[in-house]
């Protein structure tokens, strides 16, 4: 309750604050106290200090699960605003707006992991799809950023609709006639048709809001047109509130039910695995190479919801943690080059070995090489896939298709440390000492995580 | 008169909102066809609403659950439109053009 209420406050503020700033570069700093603020309120509520006391009538329900997820998406927000402030402040004009959206977003954020009823997910996905559309075309000179929010904004809004109407089809299917979750009648034997219907339905909606394959060729284009400081926040803490939400509902509603809806999952979870794999082999540019990564690592995810066990939920905990920090300090990293394309990347090593280095271990946790946070989240996802036991060949394929994505990141690595920087002058990036020491330690809480994943995991179980 | 014609109506105008989306060219009228399918579901939550209030044992708390559904769906939808709005007006300033084909120039 504490970061619902906090960050919707914080949003309006920055809102109005707008007027009175004088200065374009006094928002980030009200932006990061907000954050911090945010963050203690959230850890205080961890445990078990609620500063405002509203009777939700269950509709709200906060457990260790939902709140650790939001302390990884406010820490990884804080890393998102102290990496990108500069940067977001040269986008356009509303500086202070575009502070405000990101907090709405939080607060979508911190429904959408706390939700008890249908209603608060569909208002959960909502106040965070919004605000997305208008970050995507905040850059409203530049013809991609419109397209690509036109898009983003007619896909978003037609998946709503499919989620209304399967909403709406569960509500009038169980004879309860409740919208809450854990209330949802399903019978016995087989489904009635109606929840049948509905839960297709809701598949489908949240498959488009979390970019899983066949729902995903939106992402691409829209990860590719928006300015791409706020690409980094939609690639990764929208996208993971999504499965959050997507998890919850699944495991809270349909459950016992999951022998009929496994197969459907685990062939989406196929599905994304091949394509985000194989098209991003095929990029040449890094942004939009980035942007088909975040379509195989939806992949991945997909499995904690394919095996709904412990173990999925601590994976999507460590997953969520490890691929947020990588991504966006790979994207921190991309937005100081001048040129997106892998050939931007020759030869960094010679004249920004810390960038350099940094981007190394990023683009490796993503890989999931061992020792790195993202070989450990790898590791729990498949384990609770065997852990489940059903379908295998799915585990077998998940492996194949990591080999697969290290084909494009050690493409940059290798353009990074073994091709011949441009002749002439190295071109001048725009980077500060302060910003080296952030992504140093970016690359080692990527690190710490990888040796110890137990420190974030045990988390859930305080 | 029986649940399932209400049923039959919002699911024909659902599908005529879905096929419209995804046929359409012309944005102002792909998102019309989004409003239908909204506004479809709308119907169908009230009709199931009154089914729950005139069973043999009134359902009162999930009749009325359900038409403050509608309300919120309604106040959402108010907020798509202005947000979508605003995007189409602003893709007409940089193109003269709201066609959907234009999208196809990000994959290039």
């Amino acid at each position: 309750m504490n970061a619902i209420i906090i960050s919707a406050l914080w949003g309006v503020v920055m809102m109005f604050g707008g007027v009175f700033f004088k200065k374009s570069t006094i928002p980030k700093y009200w932006a990061i106290a907000g954050i911090i603020i945010l963050l203690a309120a959230n850890i205080l509520e961890f445990r078990g200090i609620q500063i405002f006391n509203i009777d939700v009538k269950g509709m709200l329900h906060f457990d260790n699960f939902g709140l650790q997820f939001n302390t990884i998406s406010f820490i990884c927000t804080f890393l998102f605003f102290l990496l990108n402030g500069r940067e977001i402040e040269k986008v356009g004009e509303n500086v202070s707006e575009y502070f405000a959206l990101i907090f709405f977003i939080l607060c979508g954020v911190s429904i959408s992991s706390s939700f008890n009823t249908l209603l608060m997910l569909f208002l959960g996905i909502e106040i965070m799809s919004i605000p997305s559309y208008i970050l995507t075309g905040s850059d409203k000179r530049n013809l991609k950023s419109n397209e690509a929010s036109l898009k983003y904004f007619l896909m978003g809004a037609f998946s709503t609709g499919l989620m209304l109407m399967g909403i709406a089809l569960i509500y009038g299917g169980n004879s309860l006639g409740s919208f809450y979750i854990n209330m949802i009648e399903l019978g016995t034997g087989k489904m009635p048709v109606m929840i049948a219907a509905g839960l297709v339905l809701l598949v489908v909606s949240m498959s488009f809001k979390v970019s899983a394959a066949p729902f995903h060729f939106w992402a691409a284009d829209v990860y590719d047109g928006a300015p791409t400081v706020f690409t980094s926040f939609m690639a990764t803490i929208v996208k993971i509130a999504g499965f959050i939400a997507f998890i919850r509902l699944f495991q809270v509603s349909f459950g016992i039910i999951q022998q009929q809806w496994q197969m459907l999952i685990a062939v989406i979870t196929a599905a994304t695995l091949l394509i985000g794999n194989l098209t991003a082999v095929f990029q040449q540019s890094v942004k939009r190479m980035l942007a088909y990564s975040s379509i195989a690592h939806a992949g991945f995810m997909m499995f904690a919801l394919f095996a709904l066990n412990n173990t999925a939920k601590e994976g999507l905990i460590l997953y969520a943690l490890s691929y947020s920090v990588a991504t966006i300090g790979m994207f921190a990293i991309l937005v100081k080059m001048s040129d997106y394309t892998i050939e931007g990347f020759n030869g960094l090593y010679k004249y920004q070995p810390v960038l350099a280095c940094t981007a190394t271990i990023f683009l490796l946790s993503l890989t999931g090489i061992p020792l790195t946070a993202g070989f450990a989240s790898k590791f729990y996802m498949l384990l609770a896939a065997v852990k489940d036991g059903h379908q295998i060949w799915l585990v077998v394929l998940a492996v194949i298709c990591a080999a697969i994505s290290a084909v494009y990141y050690f493409r940059a690595i290798q353009a990074i440390y073994f091709k011949e920087p441009p002749a002439g002058a190295y071109p001048q990036l725009d980077v500060t000492r302060n910003f080296k020491y952030l992504l140093i330690i970016s690359a080692a809480i990527i690190i710490l995580a990888g040796i110890l994943p137990s420190l974030v995991v045990d988390w859930l179980y305080y | 008169m029986e649940i399932k014609w209400y049923l039959f109506l919002s699911i024909a105008l659902f599908c005529i909102g879905v096929v419209g989306a995804l046929t359409r060219r012309n944005s102002i009228i792909v998102f019309m066809c989004i409003e239908l399918m909204l506004n479809s579901v709308n119907l169908l939550l009230v009709a199931f609403s009154k089914m729950h209030l005139g069973g043999a044992i009134p359902n009162v708390a999930s009749a009325i659950n359900a038409q403050i559904f509608v309300f919120f769906i309604m106040i959402v939808a108010a907020a798509e439109v202005s947000v979508g709005l605003a995007i189409i007006v602003m893709m007409y300033r940089n193109t003269k053009s709201i066609d959907i084909n234009f999208l196809n120039r990000l994959k290039n």
